[in-house]
């Protein structure tokens, strides 16, 4: 309605919104990019249309064989569980007493040079590789079953708790450390009681949640043949019995949520 | 004009904010409203945009029903009013000019709103407006890059972008220090006449009441107790809005006796 | 004397009041009894624990030095595992996005949409990538395609539950200055919703590719593509030196990949 008539003065000025790249050259330069990309990528994947579209039947099929889930099982059910759940507890304990050694390895305030080089070394491997590739190492090494699982886990939980202990360990206050040194306390002493006592809650917490991705992983690793409630699943699809494989689907996520559950619970009460 | 009637709101259950508010707002008039924190007056600005949904009552801007209107109907009354927040609520991440012609986005199609393609008539008036303001040469700074009275002008800005019918400042000065809470609120005053406007102000700063706006409406308790030109805005008057704040409980139900005397003063 | 024993006895430090160190030694206790069950009950035949360094030892031993021999094929399944891993993340993009939107509390149209949106992220979130790739790989037989539909359905599940926290810690100031302009539904969230959840968008975004790098090393084991089919052929026939290389390839393509995604971090938020 009120037009204030300044703009009969001013000339015409237009306004484009300010790119998000300045310089055009990178600008289109990316979007090229982007596009030669998507298109290199999608062209290279052999997809085969015939067998995709025989998926669909073939889904259909799968479900309806998996509904409604079977029980009948379940004593292969329970121990396939059972065994998971050892697993993921030893493994879990295992991997959490070794992590502190190499944590302290791989922080590079309170270790030497080339021990740190060390440490940080099997920390990168161990957290590069995903737990079903060093599940099927081990079980090449050791053979089938959960022993294999134990290793996997084990490993797997030093990676990621020793990469988050060497962290924490890097950033401690080192005042206490110092007050340490000045009582004339050896190196153990002074981790022991400068240290430790500085990552130790996190280490409660940090363990917990190991246990709750180590019970998730356990489920997994057992499709190559590593032990626990995976290869139970593996076997029921490998012999099309979907409504047991749907049935043990089910548990796993009901555990996997109760599980979540109680370990989010410990880590407020913990923190 | 803007004619509010026995306007009522209740929250659940809970005793009523507003108890049966009458108002009548006229031409280009600017209307400060005052009172204690939970007098009602943030309400009443929302229920004239229906930002809150009044209980009862009736709201007319010049001549049209604003209370019972849904969806589309009512998504064109609101681009009738402007809102002025005492928050500035920009959008932070956005360059001043998106948050300016934000203004416009009832009016503009879903496809120019998102490409930016606004139409070349909204562009220059955002810039005379920009102008008007002091704000024209930080079109595209973010918006968080600015002080908080520049943040207000493009708050103001994006009001007046609705080619607003009426004008609604929530507090539009309580985040800001006093002397850039005076520069907005002499805009304000200075915008009102030149755009012929009808303003209604929220405001805590009775001084600033006083100074930059031509009537005062006061507020207690969701009842209107005052309402006057600032000449007759005495210490009573104040005493009646404000007394007794620390316990806003008591007497909530009748107002104190100092009311009688100047309430009504002038319909 | 008996005053000064009592004394004494008063002064004996304790790091916990009571109730503390007996919840500490019943944590301790349980802990104990779980472990001990585990140890006693798990199907493990104990001589080969005891042979397990050996073994692997043997294995490591088998697989130096790595055999560079057949690295073409290598890096062709390892630019495989990428463009699963990059057009995967990609399409989850456009479902997860809806699925946040219905599952946030503060923008779900309504109680249903709310329960259905945090249902798919509940049951994609719990289902690991390897036993959605096992489904796919049923239905839809081995191959890439099997690979990318399942790193989106377990993808679908993170971006989604992280996007939709960031929804619903936007400020609710500029959405009720945009409602209070007359703009609509789809113009509130393209001005007052969108902008605010960008950076998070982006930060989640990388972090998810990130990860499905590493997930996606593992789909060929089960039979849907990338580097694990090669990694399954050769650890099948006892190729240990190729299977050295590829883990080492492996290693590198992590390492890029972490690069990679900090460099964007830096440049993108």
């Amino acid at each position: 309605m009120t037009r204030p008539d300044a703009s009969a003065t001013a000339p015409a000025r237009t306004w484009r919104k300010p790119p998000f790249i300045a310089n055009p050259w990178l600008r289109y330069g990316l979007w090229l990019v982007v596009v030669v990309y998507l298109v290199w990528a999608f062209g290279s994947l052999p997809f085969n249309w015939e067998r995709i579209s025989e998926g669909l039947p073939r889904a259909a099929r799968i479900f309806g064989g998996g509904f409604p889930p079977s029980f009948e099982r379940g004593g292969l059910l329970l121990t396939g569980f059972k065994e998971s759940f050892q697993i993921a507890i030893l493994a879990t304990l295992l991997g959490v007493a070794l992590s502190i050694p190499f944590a302290v390895m791989a922080a590079r305030n309170v270790a030497p040079l080339p021990v740190y080089l060390f440490g940080r070394a099997v920390i990168i491997v161990s957290r590069s590789f995903h737990p079903v590739i060093v599940a099927i190492l081990f079980v090449a090494a050791v053979g089938f079953g959960p022993l294999a699982g134990i290793l996997t886990l084990t490993l797997y939980s030093i990676g990621f708790v020793g990469k988050l202990l060497a962290e924490e360990i890097e950033e401690i206050d080192w005042g206490q450390v110092e007050a340490m040194r000045a009582t004339g306390a050896g190196y153990m002493a002074t981790l022991f009681y400068a240290v430790f006592p500085q990552i130790l809650p996190r280490q409660v917490g940090l363990s917990m949640y190991q246990l709750d991705s180590n019970l998730r992983a356990s489920a997994v690793v057992g499709i190559v043949g590593a032990g626990g409630i995976g290869g139970t699943l593996m076997n029921a699809f490998g012999r099309y019995d979907y409504d047991f494989a749907f049935a043990i689907l089910l548990i796993i996520i009901a555990v996997i949520l109760v599980s979540e559950g109680i370990s989010g619970w410990v880590r407020k009460k913990i923190w | 004009m803007l004619e509010i009637s026995n306007l009522v709101k209740r929250y659940g259950h809970d005793e009523a904010v507003l108890k049966g508010l009458d108002l009548v707002v006229e031409g280009n008039s600017v209307v400060a409203i005052v009172g204690a924190s939970g007098a009602g007056k943030s309400t009443m600005l929302r229920c004239i945009n229906r930002l809150v949904e009044p209980t009862s009552g009736s709201i007319k801007l010049n001549g049209n029903e604003l209370v019972n209107l849904r969806g589309g109907a009512l998504r064109r009354a609101r681009r009738k009013i402007g809102m002025v927040f005492q928050g500035f609520n920009l959008i932070d991440r956005l360059t001043v000019m998106e948050n300016v012609l934000a203004g416009r986005l009832g009016y503009v199609s879903l496809y120019q709103a998102i490409s930016r393609r606004y139409p070349q008539a909204d562009i220059e008036r955002a810039f005379s407006l920009m102008e008007r303001v002091g704000i024209a040469h930080y079109a595209n700074k973010r918006a968080d890059e600015l002080s908080g009275g520049e943040r207000q002008r493009v708050g103001v800005v994006r009001a007046l972008m609705q080619e607003p019918e009426v004008l609604l400042a929530d507090e539009p000065t309580a985040s800001l220090d006093p002397r850039t809470s005076e520069q907005i609120m002499v805009l304000l005053q200075s915008l009102a006449s030149e755009l012929s406007l009808p303003v209604l102000i929220n405001i805590h700063n009775v001084a600033q009441a006083k100074t930059y706006t031509e009537r005062i409406v006061g507020l207690r308790h969701g009842k209107m107790i005052f309402d006057g030109v600032p000449a007759d805005f005495t210490k009573e008057a104040l005493d009646a809005i404000y007394g007794g704040i620390e316990a806003p409980e008591d007497g909530s139900s009748e107002a104190p006796p100092a009311a009688a005397g100047v309430s009504h003063d002038q319909a | 004397m008996v005053d000064h024993a009592t004394l004494l006895a008063d002064r004996v430090w304790q790091r916990y009041d009571r109730k503390e160190r007996l919840i500490r030694y019943a944590v301790l206790l349980v802990t104990m009894m779980v472990v001990y069950w585990a140890v006693r009950d798990i199907d493990i035949f104990w001589p080969w624990v005891w042979d397990a360094p050996n073994q692997i030892s043997s294995l490591g031993a088998r697989m130096w030095p790595p055999d560079p021999s057949r690295l073409a094929a290598i890096v062709n399944a390892m630019i495989e595992t990428v463009h699963i891993a990059t057009l995967a993340t990609l399409l989850t993009i456009f479902v997860a996005l809806p699925v946040s939107y219905i599952a946030a509390q503060n923008t779900t149209p309504n109680r249903f949409c709310l329960w259905l949106g945090r249902f798919i992220l509940v049951s994609s979130r719990s289902v690991n990538t390897i036993i959605w790739a096992l489904l796919f790989v049923a239905i839809f037989g081995p191959g890439v395609l099997a690979g990318i539909l399942a790193i989106m359905f377990r993808s679908i599940g993170f971006i989604g539950k992280l996007m939709g926290e960031a929804i619903e810690e936007i400020d609710r100031r500029p959405v009720e200055a945009m409602e209070a302009t007359g703009a609509s539904k789809a113009k509130v969230i393209a001005y007052a919703i969108v902008p605010q959840v960008m950076p998070a968008f982006f930060a989640i975004v990388i972090l998810r590719w990130d990860i499905n790098i590493r997930e996606s090393t593992v789909l060929g084991l089960v039979g849907a593509g990338g580097i694990g089919v090669i990694l399954q052929g050769s650890i099948d026939t006892f190729a240990w030196p190729t299977v050295a290389t590829i883990l080492i390839a492996i290693v590198i393509l992590v390492l890029i990949g972490e690069a990679i995604t900090s460099l964007l971090r830096r440049k993108v938020l």
